[in-house]
């Protein structure tokens, strides 16, 4: 298949980049994405590459384009009319947006969670199973148990509903829905997973019980979220790219941009200066 | 870029009386370390007690200004540059509290000084004096208007300081030698040296702070910086 194809000869990175440091391959390389709804720009010449096995946190004001971006590495903007991409954006070495891409292969390979926690009304089981069942991915009914249940372990739930699996999801607390998402994205086992405000609807302690998951999921994902809590970012990512009217302003270590950053915007925003 | 829309915050006010605060506790603590010489200098024992017994503002502040920071940490969890304004403040008031506390050494050493017929003639002491009094100055001076080659001149002017410590260590070295009566005196004296030059080395951290808030550049022990 297509998206499991090798690399990419050859990868640059610019002297300076903040992710020379590391040796790998990036995960994700955008390089010069523009993004339309119809006539109106709302990303600009985006280039930024994304390092495997990290969380990469996308932070901005509202509309600066963070989620449209986030959106656009899985392709699920296309279904929006009108909308319009123009650049490349690598997935391990290969262009999302060829022609040849097989669209859900490719939201396979990059899960997605969102702001709304939104299970199936259905049971947990058959929330988590849904995806394994539509990808025809086991071949028996033990298998496809072991796999919710490892899925529901990956997302810190299992011990919480390995009781009740076969009752509905909806009686299930907000922050224990959205593991529940988290487990039904891990469970057709994606190698990258964006979340776009996994935790702006939970409450301190569900929002750390996800924070604390994604720092345990990092070493087998690569994770990319998207968040309007700044702390949010500083606690979970390991970079932080800051987005304003469309452009990406700044990418870096995020210790660096929240003690150090190199540009005045990205200082103000920061700083509660605007925003 | 287009100008940004700046939205007033009541943390920037909480911000600058701070500031303000540490300037306050900056000018006493340099106030004490003027008359603590002056004391010594001409000599005047109204002078030294009132060095002596007026340590206290300086360390009501000190509490205070920790708290603040503390307060403002716990309250607002700032970022960059405001970040590094309120770990910079946390150390320069531990720096200033020590400046205020050499203060009151130098005063109880020409309180000693002032028992005994005087050594010689001070000239090099209160020329010490002048230059850790205005590096102190011009550390907070700095401080308050971002001022980086200011910062870099406090720096510099430290080399002098240390050198007149040696030269006058050296000069009553031979005083000492010469006249054992005059050891008691002399030594007191190598120990008003020794403070003034100890707040120049606080003023020097303070200088080294305004560098780390300004440009977010850590200046102190070249080399030893992890790169990462």
């Amino acid at each position: 298949m297509l998206l499991t194809a090798t690399l990419a000869p050859s990868v640059t990175v610019a002297p300076g980049d903040p992710q020379t440091a590391h040796a790998q391959p990036p995960k994700i390389d955008v390089s010069g994405v523009n993004f339309y709804y119809g006539a109106h720009r709302v990303l600009q010449d985006i280039s930024l590459k994304i390092q495997p096995n990290q969380v990469t946190a996308f932070i901005g004001p509202s509309g600066c384009g963070k989620s449209t971006f986030l959106r656009s590495l899985n392709r699920m903007n296309d279904i929006i009319p009108g909308a319009r991409v123009e650049g490349t954006v690598l997935v391990d070495g290969v262009n999302i947006y060829a022609p040849s891409v097989d669209v859900v292969a490719l939201r396979r390979k990059v899960g997605m969670v969102f702001q709304k926690s939104n299970p199936f009304p259905k049971s947990i089981f058959e929330n988590v199973a849904y995806g394994l069942r539509i990808n025809r991915m086991t071949t028996s009914k033990e298998e496809m148990s072991g796999r919710v249940e490892a899925s529901l372990k990956s997302a810190a739930l299992w011990d919480e509903v390995k009781d009740r699996l076969h009752t509905s999801a909806l009686a299930l607390s907000g922050g224990q829905q959205q593991r529940l998402c988290i487990a039904r994205a891990l469970a057709i086992e994606p190698d990258i997973l964006l979340m776009d405000e996994p935790a702006s609807a939970l409450d301190p302690i569900a929002t750390q019980r996800i924070e604390e998951l994604i720092y345990q999921l990092k070493s087998r994902y690569t994770i990319v979220i998207v968040t309007h809590n700044m702390q949010q970012a500083a606690r979970v990512s390991n970079t932080t790219a800051f987005f304003w009217l469309g452009r990406l302003i700044e990418a870096d270590r995020t210790d660096k941009i929240f003690t150090a950053p190199s540009e005045k915007l990205t200082e103000d925003y920061v700083t509660g200066r605007f925003g | 870029m287009e100008p940004v829309e700046r939205v007033p915050r009541h943390f920037q006010e909480e911000l600058e009386q701070l500031k303000t605060r540490l300037l306050e506790m900056g000018g006493l603590a340099e106030e004490n370390v003027r008359l603590a010489v002056q004391g010594l200098v001409e000599p005047d024992r109204a002078v030294i007690d009132r060095v002596l017994s007026g340590d206290e503002p300086v360390n009501r502040l000190h509490v205070e200004i920790d708290g603040r920071c503390f307060r403002l940490l716990a309250l607002f969890q700032p970022m960059a540059a405001d970040l590094r304004t309120i770990v910079a403040a946390v150390k320069i008031n531990t720096d200033l509290e020590r400046v205020g506390d050499l203060a009151v050494n130098i005063a109880q050493a020409a309180s000693r000084y002032s028992a005994h017929a005087p050594v010689k003639k001070l000239i090099d002491i209160p020329l010490m004096a002048e230059i850790a009094q205005n590096m102190l100055r011009d550390a907070l001076d700095a401080f308050v208007r971002h001022d980086l080659e200011l910062a870099q001149h406090v720096l510099d002017e430290d080399d002098r300081l240390d050198a007149l410590k040696t030269q006058i260590f050296r000069e009553l070295l031979t005083y000492m030698l010469q006249d054992p009566t005059k050891i008691e005196p002399a030594l007191d004296l190598i120990l008003v040296s020794r403070h003034l030059e100890r707040i120049g080395d606080h003023a020097t951290n303070v200088a080294e702070d305004v560098i780390f808030i300004v440009s977010a550049r850590d200046v102190r022990h070249p080399g030893t910086q992890d790169k990462t």
